[in-house]
């Protein structure tokens, strides 16, 4: 079985000897339907290099890994590693010859043990018994070696996503992986996680590991790669020298057109529209819980909150939105104590909703434009009477939306499914602002779309901001928050810290409080590393 | 005074452990093959009618001239050819699981039926065959009612109880067990690790069907001798219940079986007893109401395989 190349020949000390080649791909072309998302790419990568691969979201830059890695089969091209062409479509074989992938949406079974999950596939299938000790020694050392300690035996579900990520890299470095593709690592870490990842990264490297980086992270990219190359609408556009890059450069590469950021005015907030006082929940459902929680936003205010998923942002978008009542605590909107929490008495309550997962509980992807777009007000004069729709009235109504807010490539009549993320989100913002809320819930609105989007979505927030509605902005993306809120407050194991005017606050001292500290003492590396040991 | 407690006295009466046992077995082969089968990440619904083309085969085939343990084999062939049916589509094609299931038992169940009249038109009480006889263990079976219940079955039990032990041994021991388990969990895991993800869940599915033909076959070759229409009666769906009342864990699946087994035969016993003042079907009701509160109560903290009745399609997202 692993006889299509001796990794052992290929030893640490002839990284040195020369900057070989170890990755070429040749005119990589993979269609999708009407979408090209891989245009003739041609890419080297030599050994002991860190490559960026820059792009917007929907450039390509996942699907040509995904070829690389042997998930999709290319329409055409070819692949060499260490000289030798790659079968496709066939992630074996990219594993024996030294391809390792660390994908963005880990691929690792919760309900097994890190050491179940490194194993799998690494012993022939027939054997009768399997060597977990030495396995676990194995896996240990390399833990060591590398700074990614994890404990063998714990479920993967027990695991922070930061150690899932260990896992998921582990599982790579176990097999003896030479060329290390990583698909968004940093996505799911704080800004101090990343610190230590991209130290693990300078490890792997030294340790003769070539990587590619993929990313749409700018930063990220002049940090920790060699050399960069741009992908845009599947094609590759740029091939630059981190050295020789500048930061405006590649963003004009990556996303091809002046984009305009919207311009954040100085406003006076007004009257309070929403307070929270000491908001207790309990954890159910998955849902983290909210401890003694107070926050009170304004009406033209967008007040931003930072944090690490899963410490809370749920449980208040949930709770704003009517979905569960709090324990204790009490919800005032415009002075007045909310005792009726459900949907509808919300949406009442002039409170719009734009939702953290657009696909499950914005949409509803079977149904058209139009119907979507009257969802939330299906129950107004205008729309229903007597028990029976007005369709002509929706249909009025599903266009002045689609024209409003620029909502492009189908008909009102057309699924909703059709749509690409940004003109989906465009839907959700049209009927959210039509409703003329005078509270909005955004959370995680620019999660997933492209610069272009992302600029459209905030200019729009801005714009309900200046008509003075109040905005709850829920975000894991620390520039969006400091790029369009007033004030900022962090969430830490459902604990909500007091706002901070984002002028008085950095990146650097937001991710402090996202890890739960509010001085810089230690690190909460400590106690995982603890575990491990 | 006696009659008072002739409720408790059945438990003392070894002959009730040995039916226990008994009726146990087929319930063991059923809920281990099914265990195997949604391992994997495919829900088995077909196990009513795999069950019944065991029975039928294996009584078939030794009404013919064959071997006993050649009629067990022929048995698990059969149950594993529609078992790679199922497999074929709802693995490769991503059909609906239930869907398909449901279909297979049904055309299993009436291709039995076919079959048997094809081969034995003009017969109209099915003709017995020379079975299973029960094997004594030495040494073993002179324990009080234990040495009977366990030592003094047929080989098809014994073989029954080994089964679980191997079947256990391979899922949490060896490397195909832990590609079975993952293949359940996180498919695409699997296939991220180079795994065949379609070859194993249609493994799993042919081998776990197998066993349940194993289980069908059982009734006819070890318990009545003769094969009957509709002489499954339910004992698939059953199984069904029984793998979620062992949270997937071949080990619970044998306690299962045997509890449920014993409700049953108690039950029975309780029948002869109260005579008629109540209506027996009262107490043949009696072991499913049992194992609905019994799934009420376990299933409440029951870790599902998390990829259980989703198609994976390679190279989708």
């Amino acid at each position: 079985m692993r006889n299509v190349v001796k990794r052992s020949e290929i030893d640490i000390s002839e990284k040195q000897a020369a900057a070989e080649v170890v990755l070429r791909l040749r005119g990589i072309t993979k269609v999708f339907g009407s979408l090209v998302a891989n245009d003739d790419i041609n890419l080297e990568l030599k050994s002991g290099e860190v490559l960026a691969l820059l792009g917007e979201n929907g450039a390509g830059k996942t699907t040509l890994m995904n070829i690389l890695f042997g998930h999709y089969v290319a329409d055409s091209g070819s692949i060499e590693v260490f000289g030798h062409p790659i079968p496709q479509g066939s992630p074996h074989a990219a594993i024996e010859l030294g391809i390792g992938m660390v994908h963005q949406h880990f691929t690792l079974a919760d309900n097994l043990s890190v050491l179940d999950n490194v194993m799998l596939g690494t012993e022939p299938l027939w054997s009768l018994s399997s060597n977990r000790r030495a396995s676990r020694i194995r896996l240990e050392k390399l833990g060591e070696r590398f700074g990614l300690q994890v404990n063998p035996n714990v479920r993967v579900a027990e695991l922070s996503i930061g150690e899932r990520q260990r896992v998921e890299i582990l599982k790579a470095l176990y097999r003896n992986a030479r060329i290390l593709i990583l698909d968004e690592p940093t996505a799911v870490l704080t800004p101090q996680e990343t610190g230590t990842f991209f130290e693990t990264l300078k490890k792997m490297v030294s340790g003769g590991l070539s990587l590619i980086f993929i990313s749409h992270k700018m930063q990220e990219v002049l940090a920790i790669s060699d050399r960069v190359v741009v992908l845009r609408d599947g094609r590759l556009v740029a091939e630059i020298k981190t050295a020789d890059a500048s930061e405006t450069e590649l963003a004009q590469a990556m996303v091809g057109r002046n984009i305009e950021l919207p311009e954040r005015k100085a406003l006076k907030a007004g009257e309070s529209v929403l307070k929270l006082k000491s908001v207790t929940v309990k954890a159910e459902d998955g849902r983290a819980a909210l401890s003694s929680v107070s926050l009170d936003i304004r009406a033209s205010e967008i007040v931003g909150i930072a944090g690490v998923s899963g410490n809370g942002q749920t449980a208040i978008a949930d709770l704003i939105s009517g979905l569960f009542e709090p324990q204790s605590g009490t919800m005032e909107l415009h002075g007045e104590v909310v005792n009726n929490f459900t949907p509808r008495n919300m949406l009442r309550k002039k409170v719009g909703r734009i939702p953290e997962d657009r696909h499950s509980q914005g949409l509803i992807g079977d149904m058209t434009l139009a119907e979507n777009s009257i969802s939330e007000c299906y129950r107004e004069p205008q729309f229903s009477s007597y028990g029976w729709q007005n369709h002509l009235n929706r249909q009025r109504f599903a266009e002045n939306v689609v024209s409003k807010f620029d909502v492009r490539g189908y008909s009102a009549n057309s699924p909703v499914r059709l749509l690409s993320g940004g003109n989906m989100q465009k839907l959700i913002l049209g009927r959210v602002l039509s409703g003329n809320p005078q509270l909005i819930l955004a959370n995680q609105p620019g999660r997933g779309l492209d610069v272009g989007a992302v600029a459209y979505v905030h200019e729009q927030l801005l714009v309900a901001r200046a008509k003075g509605a109040a905005i709850l902005l829920i975000s894991e993306d620390l520039e969006e928050l400091l790029q369009i809120s007033d004030r900022i407050a962090v969430i830490h194991r459902g604990r909500l810290s007091e706002t901070f005017p984002r002028e008085s606050i950095s990146i650097a001292q937001l991710g402090l409080l996202m890890t739960g500290q509010q001085k810089s003492s230690t690190t909460n590396n400590q106690s995982t590393e603890a575990d491990a040991s | 005074m006696e009659t008072s407690f002739a409720w408790l006295e059945i438990f003392l009466n070894a002959s009730f452990w040995v039916a226990a046992v008994r009726i146990a077995t087929p319930l063991i082969f059923g809920t281990l093959g099914e265990v195997i089968c949604e391992r994997a990440g495919v829900l088995n619904l077909g196990i009513e009618g795999i069950m019944t083309i065991g029975a039928m085969v294996g009584w078939m085939a030794v009404y013919q001239g064959a071997g006993l343990w050649s009629g067990v084999l022929l048995a698990a062939v059969c149950g594993g050819t529609f078992g790679l049916l199922h497999a074929m589509l709802t693995v490769p094609l991503g059909l609906s699981q239930h869907v398909t299931g449901i279909g297979i038992t049904l055309l299993a169940t009436s291709l039995s039926s076919y079959v048997y009249r094809l081969i034995l038109p003009e017969v109209s009480s099915p003709p017995r065959i020379q079975a299973f006889e029960p094997l004594e263990i030495p040494g073993l079976s002179s324990i009080p009612i234990i040495g009977e219940a366990l030592f003094k079955q047929t080989p098809l039990t014994y073989f029954a109880f080994i089964s679980v032990i191997v079947v256990a041994y391979v899922l949490y021991r060896t490397p195909v067990g832990l590609a079975v388990q993952m293949v359940g969990e996180n498919p695409a895991a699997a296939e991220a690790q180079g795994l065949n993800v379609t070859l194993i869940r249609t493994g799993a599915v042919v081998c776990g069907s197998a066993f349940m033909a194993v289980g069908g076959a059982f009734l006819t070759m070890s318990a009545f001798n003769a094969f009957f229409f509709n002489m499954i009666n339910g004992r698939g769906w059953i199984c069904i219940a029984l793998v979620v009342f062992a949270s997937w864990r071949p080990g619970k699946a044998l306690l299962g079986a045997l509890l449920f087994a014993a409700f049953d035969a108690y039950q029975m016993r309780l029948q002869q007893l109260v005579g008629t003042e109540i209506p027996y079907q009262i107490f043949l009701m009696m072991p499913y109401v049992l194992s609905i509160l019994a799934l009420i109560v376990m299933s409440r903290r029951v870790g599902y395989p998390q990829a259980l009745m989703i198609p994976y399609r390679k190279g989708e997202r």
